[in-house]
């Protein structure tokens, strides 16, 4: 069994630990940085309530070990927050009830936000496509949709001018 | 659920990969996606006691058509595929396979080299390798080689690879005139593997009569299947409805399906011949031109 020293940049902050090969990276998001918003479901790489942006792509983080982590950055969903104003798939899943239970949410969120990264103007099918990995047991799915399609209006929205949101951070920075 | 232990190593050369395989015999195992091998390190039905990574290895990510072929790296990703406008356009084939593997996040970790050397017969590539005609480059301590997709699936989770040898690239004769293919699969849902998939591949002279034919199962038998005998029913023939239709019973008579719990024996066989009907049909549409690679 081999130990390693890694430096994984989490959220925009560095963090160094001597982690065992096989930890997975959700175990040492959850348990060595105590960041437990990322959620372990099925611990089977099928519902995908683990995801996180590794480098901006969504990946299962119980489907890949910490070490392999080492130099790479990582976005959680306690990362979608900046200066106390939420982001806007944070404000969509809040204003269009996307969340029931919110066992998914945190993967549902990431998912949708590397989505939006890439494409800010999806169809409600590519929506679909892109969430197919990410499963709500409550069955959520069409407020969900309704969730990412608000947070890309706003993110096209802020594209153009400063969104409420960021405004609203702004004053709070500001304040 | 927590793996054995294991010792990990990332080498940044294939040179220095190879060599650790060779060193440690049958023991270790190549990480690259793991989008197969971790799940199957934390259920326990792996244990070895050394991982070699070759994701720090660099300049392995490709897909680009070079020296008269597709060229598929190592590192790869299975989303690489879909974004490929290259694939897009010229091997249709490839395109839909990718679209159906797994989900979207397992396919931007997920490897294509690593879903045709874990053996799985439920893997989708293995089949559409086969009906490609694409061959595997191996790389092993004393050297390399390059076995065709059709030799290279010897049994359950069994192929040719030897310990110390790793599949660096896919090769797939390049997209010719007048070809077209398509992959269709039945999935109880996203995520999972087929019920049963058909890979087709056909290339038709001017008058729309077939010159090559590539057919091939996905998880109907121990290992991917050719469908020979379908293949070579259509050479010299138009792709006209009755032809099609000999042409998948033919390829449903060469599937070996056991029942479980996606379905009976001969479900899973008469779905052969319905997919079959279904790839044919497009592939021939695509390879006529009637129909443009991106639309189905």
């Amino acid at each position: 069994m081999s130990t390693h020293n890694i430096t994984v940049t989490v959220n925009g902050q560095a963090h160094s630990a001597d982690v065992e090969s096989r930890l997975l990276l959700v175990h040492f998001i959850r348990e060595n940085l105590r960041l437990t918003g990322t959620h372990i479901g099925c611990d089977t790489t099928h519902c995908g309530a683990c995801t996180v942006l590794v480098d901006d792509h969504a990946v299962k983080s119980c489907t890949m070990f910490a070490v392999q982590a080492d130099g790479h950055s990582i976005r959680t969903v306690e990362g979608l927050e900046q200066g106390g104003a939420l982001h806007p798939i944070q404000a969509g899943f809040k204003e269009e009830h996307g969340l029931q239970c919110g066992y998914c949410t945190p993967g549902m969120m990431m998912t949708a936000t590397a989505l939006l990264e890439h494409n800010d103007n999806p169809t409600e099918g590519e929506i679909r496509q892109a969430i197919s990995g990410n499963l709500c047991r409550c069955t959520g799915y069409v407020n969900i949709v309704k969730a990412i399609q608000h947070a890309a209006k706003e993110m096209r929205g802020a594209a153009a001018v400063p969104s409420q949101a960021a405004a609203t951070a702004e004053a709070t920075i500001t304040a | 659920m927590i793996p054995s232990t294991f010792d990990y190593v990332a080498p940044s050369s294939l040179d220095d990969a190879v060599t650790l395989l060779r060193e440690h015999g049958g023991e270790a195992k190549v990480l690259s996606g793991g989008q197969s091998l971790i799940p199957m390190l934390k259920l326990r039905l792996a244990a070895p006691t050394v991982l070699v990574d070759i994701n720090r290895i660099p300049g392995l990510d490709y897909v680009e058509e070079r020296d008269g072929a597709l060229r598929i790296g190592a590192l790869a990703r299975e989303s690489a595929l879909e974004r490929s406008a290259v694939v897009r356009d010229r091997y249709p084939l490839l395109y839909d396979t990718a679209r159906v593997i797994a989900d979207p996040i397992v396919r931007n970790s997920a490897t294509i080299c690593g879903n045709v050397a874990h053996g799985d017969p439920g893997n989708d590539h293995p089949a559409t390798m086969m009906a490609l005609d694409a061959s595997f480059v191996l790389r092993g301590a004393t050297g390399t080689r390059t076995v065709a997709a059709r030799d290279f699936f010897v049994g359950l989770f069994t192929t040719v690879l030897e310990p110390d040898e790793i599949v660096t690239e896919i090769v797939v004769p390049i997209a010719t005139a007048r070809t077209g293919g398509a992959y269709f699969k039945l999935e109880r849902k996203v995520g999972d593997f087929a019920t049963a998939a058909v890979a087709a591949q056909v290339t038709v002279d001017a008058s729309g009569s077939v010159q090559r034919a590539g057919i091939a199962l996905t998880n109907v038998g121990p290992t991917p299947i050719r469908a020979e005998a379908a293949e070579a029913f259509l050479l010299n023939k138009p792709l006209d409805r009755g032809t099609i239709e000999q042409a998948a019973a033919l390829a449903a008579s060469s599937a070996d399906p056991v029942a479980d719990r996606r379905g009976s024996e001969a479900y899973k066989r008469d779905l052969i011949r319905v997919l079959a009907t279904r790839a044919l049909a497009l592939a021939g549409r695509r390879a006529r031109g009637e129909i443009g690679n991106r639309e189905s």
